[in-house]
């Protein structure tokens, strides 16, 4: 089984993350670099899979230099090796332009079955893997938070929000994750201290037989016009009980409209 | 608050080691252990199999299943470990640091395949048993022995502060013989080998500490560690043991600080937080400077040491030096949260409280100080 995890790093959602003012950009030097989260998951998910079923796991991630430090850290879970595509063209690619690029080295690498988190903590938008398949022209799976894999098909729970759909599809497909599927494992000391040592293979974009002007900023069909600072949180209405808190709260919640 | 960004330093493996070790503590150790300290419990059956899983337990030795960590990256895992609780590092000091350290330095092969693979998975524990009731930091005397008889040996003694002494399944105990100071590997029920735990500590109370008690112990020649003789053998686990507390007290000093910073902006007095009073700020700009220090000192102590470098007088100077600090942090930290500051709702207490004990074990302050004198002077001061 030849399992490809989609692995993205982002700024720590713990510290301030900034936009830059020059090109609209997210500004990578103001924050730490973390694994996205529910990428983790779907780590976790490629090497139980992978356990059970035999084959090799791979991280794909795009993203700047500094992203091998979350490819190090997938590497450090188990996976087995890495893929990165890195190079300045790509810079401010969306959404769309960041499917092809993807696609493009997918299908030079080859896969049974990709998994990735079902959105990031930076972006946001949640369409990378219906992106992906649609561009590799294999089955999708979103949302799951249970999958197994039978011989060249798979099962699936699809997380709604009125329970959980079960689905089908044959391999090879996409599948993104919700962090309900499992609980992702600590990186183990040995773990970290084998990574090192895995294969690491850089590509730029001539590598992938990617359209330079397909990608980056300039190849990139959505735009962000403007940014500005969320406003601060408003200062919270302090009830005192003097006997009526009871009816005081009852008043505030129906104002809002809340019972 | 982090001023100098001393971990931008690190390198990605660290890093990767110290998010590992963080998370653990914070999943793991953090919920529960206020109320094991309380108790007076160290629940090792359950945390050494997790620790050695992780790869805690012997992290800095290579082969027979420990992952060769290098010297800041082991030094960062001590620090988070401790940075939860200072008998957490302790366990893990003297099982790898001390136990593991003295078979991996010392052992015969026979011994360290017996013995490491199962202590480096936390199924076995050890124990390292130096001091005695009468003799701490004056090892040269100890009055522990062992006397040949026929190809046996016969062990008569004691040792005292034994931490992890009667959950241990080997003890490493260091007796004098006609031939200089020797180690030996004790099982745990070998007749005559017998623990007392040492119970009322206000200090370290989330670790087991007893007395071991060594009365015609018969062993093997093949329990003896063949090699080392003389009293360098144990100073030089000890030394290793040293070094991961010169980043462990930093845990525990940063632990305190933290608590003390969020208490210092969430406390209100005289209608404003109390972090807005020049004498609070003055408290957390002293602990900041501490800590950075402190942490300059730990990064490049372990440098030097992966460098094969480091001097036994520069680790003295490192525990001298951040325990002390980290002490003082804990002190200032809970005169910040007042009151508060003496419950075990705030680990700032229990912290200040281990750290009596982490000042006095692994050579006291008083002797580190005089190995600095002797090191400046040229004059020992103690022999």
């Amino acid at each position: 089984m030849n399992i490809v995890v989609c692995v993205k790093q982002v700024p720590d959602t713990a510290t301030e993350r900034k936009l830059r003012s020059d090109d609209k950009t997210l500004d990578r030097e103001a924050a730490d670099g973390v694994i996205n989260e529910l990428d983790e998951y779907a780590v976790e998910e490629a090497l139980t899979i992978k356990e059970a079923h035999g084959g090799e796991v791979t991280v794909l991630t795009m993203g700047p230099e500094k992203a091998s430090e979350s490819i190090r850290k997938a590497l450090a879970m188990g996976a087995d090796k890495a893929v990165h595509l890195s190079d300045e063209a790509l810079h401010g690619s969306d959404a769309l332009s960041t499917s092809y690029a993807l696609a493009q080295v997918l299908k030079k690498i080859g896969f049974d079955i990709v998994l990735l988190g079902s959105e990031s903590t930076d972006a946001r938008t949640g369409m990378l893997a219906a992106m992906l398949s649609e561009r590799l022209g294999v089955p999708q799976v979103t949302l799951a938070n249970k999958v197994e894999i039978d011989g060249s098909s798979l099962k699936a729970q699809r997380l709604t929000d009125y329970g959980f759909d079960r689905v089908e599809a044959s391999l090879p497909a996409v599948v993104s994750v919700v962090e309900k599927i499992n609980e992702p494992r600590y990186p183990s000391f040995k773990g970290i201290m084998a990574a090192k040592k895995k294969p690491v293979e850089k590509l730029a974009v001539a590598d992938a037989e990617i359209d330079a002007a397909k990608v980056g900023l300039a190849g990139a069909s959505t735009e962000v016009v403007d940014f500005a600072d969320a406003p601060p949180r408003e200062k919270g209405q302090i009830v005192k009980d003097e006997g009526d808190g009871g009816v005081k709260v009852a008043e505030f919640l129906a104002s809002k409209k809340f019972i | 608050m982090d001023l100098l960004r001393v971990d931008d330093q690190l390198t990605d493996e660290e890093r990767l080691v110290r998010d590992t070790a963080r998370r653990y503590a914070a999943d793991r150790i953090e919920p529960h252990v206020a109320d094991w300290f309380e108790e007076g419990v160290f629940p090792a059956a359950e945390l050494a199999p997790e620790l050695g899983e992780l790869g805690f337990l012997g992290m800095h030795l290579s082969g027979y299943g420990c992952p060769g960590a290098g010297a800041v990256a082991y030094g960062v895992a001590c620090r988070e470990l401790e940075a939860a609780d200072s008998g957490l590092r302790s366990f893990v000091s003297v099982q790898g640091s001390l136990a593991m350290s003295a078979i991996h330095k010392y052992g015969s092969e026979e011994q360290k395949q017996e013995w490491l693979p199962r202590m480096a998975a936390g199924r076995a524990i050890g124990c390292f048993g130096l001091t005695e009731p009468d003799h701490g930091s004056d090892p040269a005397n100890m009055r522990t022995h062992a006397k040949r008889e026929g190809s046996d040996w016969i062990l008569n003694g004691s040792k005292m502060w034994i931490t992890n002494g009667s959950i241990a399944d080997v003890a490493v105990v260091w007796a004098r013989t006609d031939d200089g100071v020797r180690g030996f590997l004790v099982p745990r029920g070998t007749p005559g080998f017998t623990t007392r735990d040492v119970h009322k500590k206000l200090s370290l109370r989330a670790s087991v500490t007893s007395e071991l008690s060594l009365d015609d112990v018969r062993l093997p020649e093949d329990a003896t560690l063949p090699g080392v003789r003389g009293l360098r053998g144990p100073l030089g686990c000890l030394s290793e043991a040293r070094y991961g507390i010169i980043w462990g007290a930093i845990g525990a000093g940063r632990s305190c600080y933290e608590t003390a910073v969020e208490y210092a902006r969430t406390r209100e007095q005289f209608g404003r937080p109390i972090g807005g009073f020049q004498l609070t700020q003055e408290k957390l700009a002293w602990m900041e400077v501490a800590l950075g220090q402190a942490g300059l000192v730990a990064l490049h102590i372990g440098r030097l040491k992966e460098a094969g470098k480091v001097t036994p007088q520069q680790v003295s100077f490192g525990k001298l030096a951040n325990v002390r600090a980290a002490l003082d942090i804990a002190r200032q930290a809970r005169s910040v949260l007042g009151a508060n500051g003496v419950t075990l709702e705030y680990p700032v207490i229990r912290h200040m409280t281990n750290l009596e004990s982490v000042l006095t074990y692994e050579g006291t302050q008083e002797v580190h100080t005089l190995v600095l004198g002797e090191a400046i002077t040229g004059l020992s001061a103690y022999r």
